[in-house]
């Protein structure tokens, strides 16, 4: 896709993520991916396959939760973008890293940052969220390691602490 | 996004028509509701008389991919995209929708059910926009069905999926529309099916007849996710269990 756009005019885009304004000159059919990834450095949203399936790539767009693989950067052209590494520091990221580590939720970590950024956006909406809501919030973040029983349970257990803090 | 990354888009112009206002929004008429096409599913599924009057679509929007696909994905999408295997499609035949199809030429308003004309090919013109989606607002006292069949609930394209609505007087079948997704190169409404049911009292001799009547009507096909055999099948099981559901609701009442 590198090859098929590097050919064509780029155009100036900015927004801002994490907090900070970002510039770039950028083809506007570029994928917000990439341009996370390379122009940007933020690597925390991965691609596992690149077509909207696995929610390895989740970002919060204007509080959205979207993969960004499936995302022409124009269309983040003056949005509020957050990914995993803007989420670090926030108390909420805290809460559901905490319960992710004591419940067995992160093994090799592909799934991590798109699961943490689900389940912060559930709970976001749901704080009381139910299993089946819980089941729902991440049914569009696939694992290939935890079998996701203790990913429910870390996301049900950091849930119970928010609402109890 | 998909298909332009791996480069099998032609290379053309491109308009970017997210989050446009006059189409992001659902109108409420005495009569019908007009749905925006570039309404999300999380629009759908938010939306007080679509939960209330149009579950099939409700659920279908609940069933498309995961929360972060229904942030994005339109309705709009689903049906100009033309996959015989879009979740929403089936719904929209069954309540028989009308498109409202804008170019500069003006609007024409079109019924959905003739729309897709084959595989992936659709009625309307290079230069026309997909504006809204047109639902009559008189299914509130129908019997609404919906499944899907697939390898897991969500992000998971279907097997098979079924939107059906029926209404009884008394005994009988009065009204019924079945719709079926992914058994056919276009979402199909089940006419003759309806047609076998229609008018009479659901017992267990109509159960077997229209369960062979919707086998027969369908195309199905041999791909990745399923077989043609196994969709045979499974059609035909649904709309047995949906007419039986529907029967039962009678008594229910
Ligand atoms: S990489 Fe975006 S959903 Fe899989
Ligand atoms: S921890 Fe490895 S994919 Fe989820």
């Amino acid at each position: 896709m590198k090859a098929a756009n590097s050919s064509r005019s780029k155009s100036e885009i900015s927004f801002i993520v994490n907090g900070d304004r970002k510039t770039m000159r950028v083809h506007p059919m570029e994928r917000l991916l990439d341009v996370l990834r390379q122009e940007l450095g933020l690597t925390g949203a991965k691609e596992g396959c690149g077509e909207g399936e696995c929610g390895s790539c989740s970002v919060l767009l204007d509080g959205i939760l979207v993969n960004s693989c499936l995302i022409p950067v124009l269309q983040a052209k003056d949005s509020v973008i957050l990914t995993i590494e803007g989420l670090a520091g926030i108390a909420e990221l805290n809460c559901l890293q905490e319960a992710f580590l004591e419940c067995g939720g992160a093994q090799c970590g592909i799934c991590t940052p798109g699961m943490i950024l689900a389940a912060s956006y559930l709970l976001q909406h749901k704080p009381q969220a139910t299993m089946e809501d819980i089941r729902e919030g991440l049914s569009g973040n696939l694992c290939r390691c935890t079998g996701y029983s203790q990913i429910f349970e870390a996301v049900a257990e950091a849930s119970r602490r928010k609402a109890t803090a | 996004m998909v298909q332009y990354a791996a480069g099998k888009l032609p290379a053309r112009k491109l308009v970017s028509v997210w989050n446009l206002p006059e189409l992001r929004r659902i109108e409420t008429f005495p009569d019908e509701i007009r749905i925006g096409a570039g309404c999300t599913y999380t629009d759908l599924r938010q939306n007080a008389i679509i939960r209330r009057e149009f579950q099939l679509l409700a659920n279908a929007a609940g069933w498309t991919g995961g929360i972060a696909n229904q942030n994005r994905g339109t309705l709009g999408g689903n049906i100009a995209n033309a996959s015989p295997a879009a979740d929403s499609l089936p719904a929209l035949l069954a309540y028989e929708a009308e498109l409202v199809l804008v170019s500069v030429r003006g609007e024409r308003r079109v019924p959905y059910v003739n729309f897709h004309t084959a595989y992936k090919k659709t009625k309307h013109a290079a230069d026309e926009l997909i504006r809204a989606v047109c639902l009559r607002r008189r299914f509130l006292d129908y019997f609404c069905y919906s499944r899907k069949v697939g390898a897991r609930r969500a992000q998971a394209i279907s097997k098979v999926c079924v939107a059906a609505l029926g209404r009884l007087k008394g005994p009988i079948v009065q009204d019924l529309r079945v719709a079926v997704g992914s058994v056919a190169p276009v979402p199909l409404r089940l006419v003759e099916t309806e047609l076998v049911v229609k008018g009479k009292a659901i017992d267990q001799a109509l159960l077997s007849v229209a369960g062979r009547t919707a086998t027969a009507e369908i195309s199905p096909i041999d791909d990745i996710r399923s077989t043609m055999r196994y969709r045979a099948k499974v059609t035909g099981n649904l709309v047995a269990e949906f007419l039986q559901k529907l029967a039962a609701s009678a008594k229910n009442e």
